[in-house]
């Protein structure tokens, strides 16, 4: 890796780069998948190359190989040099980066149980015995189970002398009961929608999650819903399971605050912020009782977007986004750090893969836990609804109308569960919404929720990010409002 | 360099000696692609990647499994078989696993392009820098991509099956900016000299200027027309549900549904890979030749699209709409071609009392999966009508809307285009006038 690397940036000097970096990356994918009582997918795949980033003439440069040869690195790196003085011809101001200093590290993703040397065998083995169990409930059409490993090897090279080496294992498990009764198709996931829970882990995860045992619950839940009263249409306090609240977070605060939306990187795919720069500091984002951090450091647990370096050579850090209510940080880089003003880059620059530039993505962007148990939550609440596990999501170009499903609801009247309810949705906007929380779970309900499925970029990119969040409560949310004639 | 039928047979002809498979096939591709980005009238990201991919599916005592590289050398080769092959022994056989496919005839379809493949950085950053001095002339922001690139696979299997296509695709969109409005634009095709973008910057700069300091409508039932642009996006989740294989799991909205009367009798909607202005290889992820299928005839649920495992599960014939093996989708039609009409949108606004005209959808999701109910935002240009002239910008609102109700209440229709949205892949579909849209909430611009 590291021959290939140098050499692209020895070309790409050469040729006229101000500044360069590359990242060689080997990404080795394993998906297995079984649908009711027979394996559905099993595959391996592959992928390395190069890619070479370059500044030339001010501009912006970036080419990308799979072939490793020595005169095909040449190229490319040759090729990014004449892409940027392209990019100079469009050009309104020469690119500044805020500065950075040289690391020269390596990083190995803590991983208990390599789960590329769990036979498949027994992988497959496992699945079909959730398929087993989810078929066993009658009414359940439809039985799907899902492993998902991955391990990205990368190493980081730069003309200002860093080189860092990082390896990653992440692992994805899950499964998802479908019933189909009538005119309607009901859906229950576990631990969580669209493809279950992903962490930076190894098997060790799938063990976690006791599976198996899980699956006779959803599957009856799946089943029980057709005969569930409907969500009503109108206004209820409600409580979010961490599930949802992680996709609500990444939604209505991890997007929002990425600052090349902000600056209108995005403004033709993924859209713009409304966190425009004089909310920074200003903006009661939420009520006093949120704190929200971006934190790709290890510590914070193995996340989605936990790194020990983002994909510019930047360290990871815990960035405070909402202290106390208050909006007070953005996801930055180098370049959009530089463009406002601001000392140092926030460290979120990721990028799909080495055919890919690094742009601003989420790492871990979680809701601190405030305190109590779910039980405690639900009693103190009149009249309410307890949803959880997303169905659906939606949110407009700048993050503030949104709408979210999910898969089940109960109602709650004062303090107590009292019913199952089917096809839920609450719908707001962000900040109001966020000033509307009032209670927090604490510590022990607190989970770090994978979203496999990021999307954002042209070309599109997929990034996983990650999301803490134990269950909280907002008081009068719309609710039913998807339904409603 | 693309790849060439004949790299690609060489390749194979290597899978093949590495494979002790019962059955072997190997999908064979290659892509050079470049993508010029531009925001805030500069060009901010300007990247360009080569790549090449082999996947090997193996067939072993009925177990199956697939196992893919991006290198094309000897050791990776090998290294794919025995990955495949290793995965298929760990697995339990499947009794209803069909043998591949033999030999197959294609019909033709040339989709490639020299003027697209050879499109270099420097005539791309021209063209941008002429849209961004239009965007600048009325003092506003130009944000948008263009791109162009090529695509060859190969698609080969030991009992002789041989299928060979080559594509250009290239594509232009824009979105022109203002302080309180924006506009949007965009056009793909294989052929680059077909994407007009100083057109779409002109028209994009248009919807810009003529929505500044939008207004609210109350959210409600409303008439709204639809671009293609917009209706593409909507269908988009409607056509997966016209597949044999989710019929058959009952995840479709068209479970009990096919052969009745579901839509409006105005309503047709065939998928055809070999119109004119659609894309994409004339055979599916098995090798099997597209077919043309009607899906929708005068509003009834006519035909749905099978693999070749759906179908013999189904009692159905392969339709040529498959996905590569294994999967758990089993097929999906993706050449969707609707019938219009022959009402320009100007004719619509015209007709309408009271109503929307809406440039472009965003972030569409499905909420209910039978009623197919999605919702979403309006997005880039969305204008009131009144007494039959677009009055003024609307402040963006979200829908929530069923498709099936939908297409009960299109009353007109323009002539179909190849249209390019976010949401979905291209299809040929017309702008559609539709009766009691429903809106649920504004937002805040």
């Amino acid at each position: 890796m590291k021959d290939f690397a140098q050499q692209a940036l020895e070309t790409a000097r050469a040729r006229g780069a101000s500044y360069a970096d590359v990242r060689v990356m080997d990404i080795r994918q394993r998906y297995l998948s079984t649908k009711n009582g027979q394996p559905a997918q099993v595959r391996e795949s592959e992928s390395s190359g190069l890619g070479v980033r370059v500044v030339a003439e001010g501009a912006w440069g970036f080419a990308a190989t799979d072939d490793l040869s020595r005169a095909s690195v040449d190229r490319t790196a040759a090729q990014a040099v004449t892409i940027a003085r392209a990019s100079a011809l469009c050009q309104k101001h020469a690119v500044s980066l805020a500065p950075e200093t040289k690391v020269v590290d390596r990083w190995l993703a803590p991983c208990r149980l390599d789960p590329f040397t769990v036979p498949v065998s027994t992988c497959l083995d496992l699945l079909l015995k959730v398929d087993a169990e989810l078929r066993r409930v009658e009414g359940v059409t439809l039985a799907e189970a899902v492993l998902d490993f991955r391990r990205i090897e990368q190493l980081f090279v730069s003309s200002q002398g860093s080189e860092i080496y990082q390896v990653k294992t992440q692992t994805g498990a899950g499964f998802v009961a479908t019933s189909f009764l009538g005119n309607e198709i009901q859906r229950r996931s576990y631990p969580n929608s669209f493809g279950g829970q992903y962490q930076t882990k190894g098997y060790e995860l799938v063990e976690e999650l006791d599976l198996v045992g899980q699956a006779p619950r959803i599957a009856e839940e799946a089943v029980a819903l057709h005969r569930a009263a409907q969500c009503p249409s109108g206004v209820k306090d409600i409580i979010l399971g961490s599930g949802q609240l992680g996709l609500q977070i990444h939604e209505s605060i991890g997007h929002p605050i990425e600052l090349d939306r902000v600056l209108g990187s995005e403004a033709n795919y993924a859209g713009m912020s409304f966190l425009t720069l004089e909310k920074l500091g200003q903006l009661q984002y939420a009520s006093p009782i949120v704190n929200v951090v971006a934190d790709a450091t290890p510590a914070h647990g193995p996340g989605l977007g936990t790194f020990a370096y983002d994909d510019e050579g930047v360290p990871a850090q815990c960035t405070p986004i909402i202290e106390d209510g208050l909006f007070v940080g953005y996801l930055t880089s180098r370049e959009t750090a530089a463009a406002i003003g601001q000392p140092r880059s926030s460290g979120a620059m990721r990028a799909e893969a080495w055919n890919r530039i690094p742009l601003i993505r989420m790492t871990n962007v979680s809701l601190l836990p405030g305190q109590g148990t779910l039980e405690e939550l639900i009693a103190s609440t009149d009249d309410g609804i307890h949803m959880e596990t997303n169905r659906s999501w939606s949110i407009d170009d700048r993050r503030y109308n949104f709408q979210f499903g999910t898969e089940i609801g109960w109602e709650i009247k004062n303090g107590k569960v009292t019913r199952m309810l089917k096809n839920p949705t609450y719908a707001g906007i962000t900040t109001e919404f966020w000033n509307a929380c009032d209670a927090i779970c604490g510590p022990e309900a607190w989970t770090l929720w994978g979203t496999p499925n990021c999307g954002k970029g042209q070309p599109p990119q997929t990034m996983g990010t990650g999301h803490g969040a134990s269950p909280a409560r907002f008081r009068k949310v719309q609710v039913g409002v998807a339904y409603k004639d | 360099m693309i790849l060439s039928r004949q790299h690609a047979e060489e390749i194979f002809a290597k899978v093949l000696k590495y494979s002790t498979a019962d059955e072997t096939e190997a999908i064979i591709s290659s892509t050079a692609y470049a993508l010029t980005r531009f925001a805030n009238n500069t060009i901010h990201q300007n990247v360009a990647e080569e790549g090449g991919a082999l996947s090997v599916r193996v067939v072993l005592d009925r177990r199956m499994a697939r196992a893919s590289t991006n290198k094309f050398d000897e050791a990776s080769i090998r290294h794919s078989c025995e990955a495949a092959l290793a995965l298929a022994r760990l697995q339990p056989p499947d009794p209803e696993l069909l043998p591949m496919p033999g030999p197959q005839t294609f019909r033709a379809v040339h989709r490639f392009r020299k003027e697209t493949a050879q499109l270099t950085p420097q005539a791309r950053a021209e063209t941008v820098r002429r849209v961004i001095a239009r965007a600048e002339k009325d003092g506003l922001t130009a944000a948008g991509i263009f791109s162009s690139g090529c695509f060859a696979m190969g698609l080969f299997n030991s009992r002789g099956l041989s299928a060979f296509h080559e594509e250009t695709v290239s594509e232009f969109s824009v979105t022109m900016l203002d302080e309180s409005s924006s506009g949007w634009a965009k056009k793909t095709s294989p052929n680059c000299r077909e994407l007009q973008p100083e057109a779409l910057a002109e028209r994009a700069a248009r919807k810009a200027l003529e929505s500044r300091a939008p207004r609210e409508i109350e959210p409600g039932k409303y008439t709204v027309i639809l671009e293609p642009a917009a209706v593409l996006d909507l269908l988009g989740y409607l056509f997966s549900d016209f597949a044999g294989l989710a019929i058959h799991e009952k995840r479709s909205c068209l479970t009990g549904r096919v052969g009745q009367q579901v839509f409006g009798a105005n309503i047709n909607v065939r998928d055809d890979v070999y119109h004119p202005r659609q894309s994409g290889a004339p055979f599916d992820g098995e090798g099997v030749p597209r077919q043309r299928v009607t899906l929708i005839e005068q509003g009834v649920v006519k035909g749905v699209v099978y693999a070749r495992q759906t179908a013999h599960k189904t009692g159905a014939e392969p339709t040529g709409h498959g996905l590569p093996l294994p999967n758990e989708i089993g097929e999906t039609p993706v050449n969707i071609v609707m019938e219009g009409g022959r009402t320009s949108i100007q004719e619509m606004v015209r007709s309408t009392k009271r109503g929307l005209l809406v440039t472009r959808l965003w972030y569409i999701r499905e909420v209910d999966p039978y009623q197919k109910i999605l919702t979403g935002m309006t997005r880039d240009g969305t204008f009131w009508i009144e007494d039959g002239k677009v009055q003024y910008g609307l402040r963006n609102l979200r829908f929530n809307q069923s498709m099936i109700e939908m297409l009960g209440q299109v009353e007109m229709m323009s002539p179909p285009e190849r249209a390019a949205g976010e949401e979905t892949f291209d299809m040929v579909v017309p702008a559609m006038k539709v009766r009691d849209f429903s809106f649920s909430s504004l937002t805040k611009f």
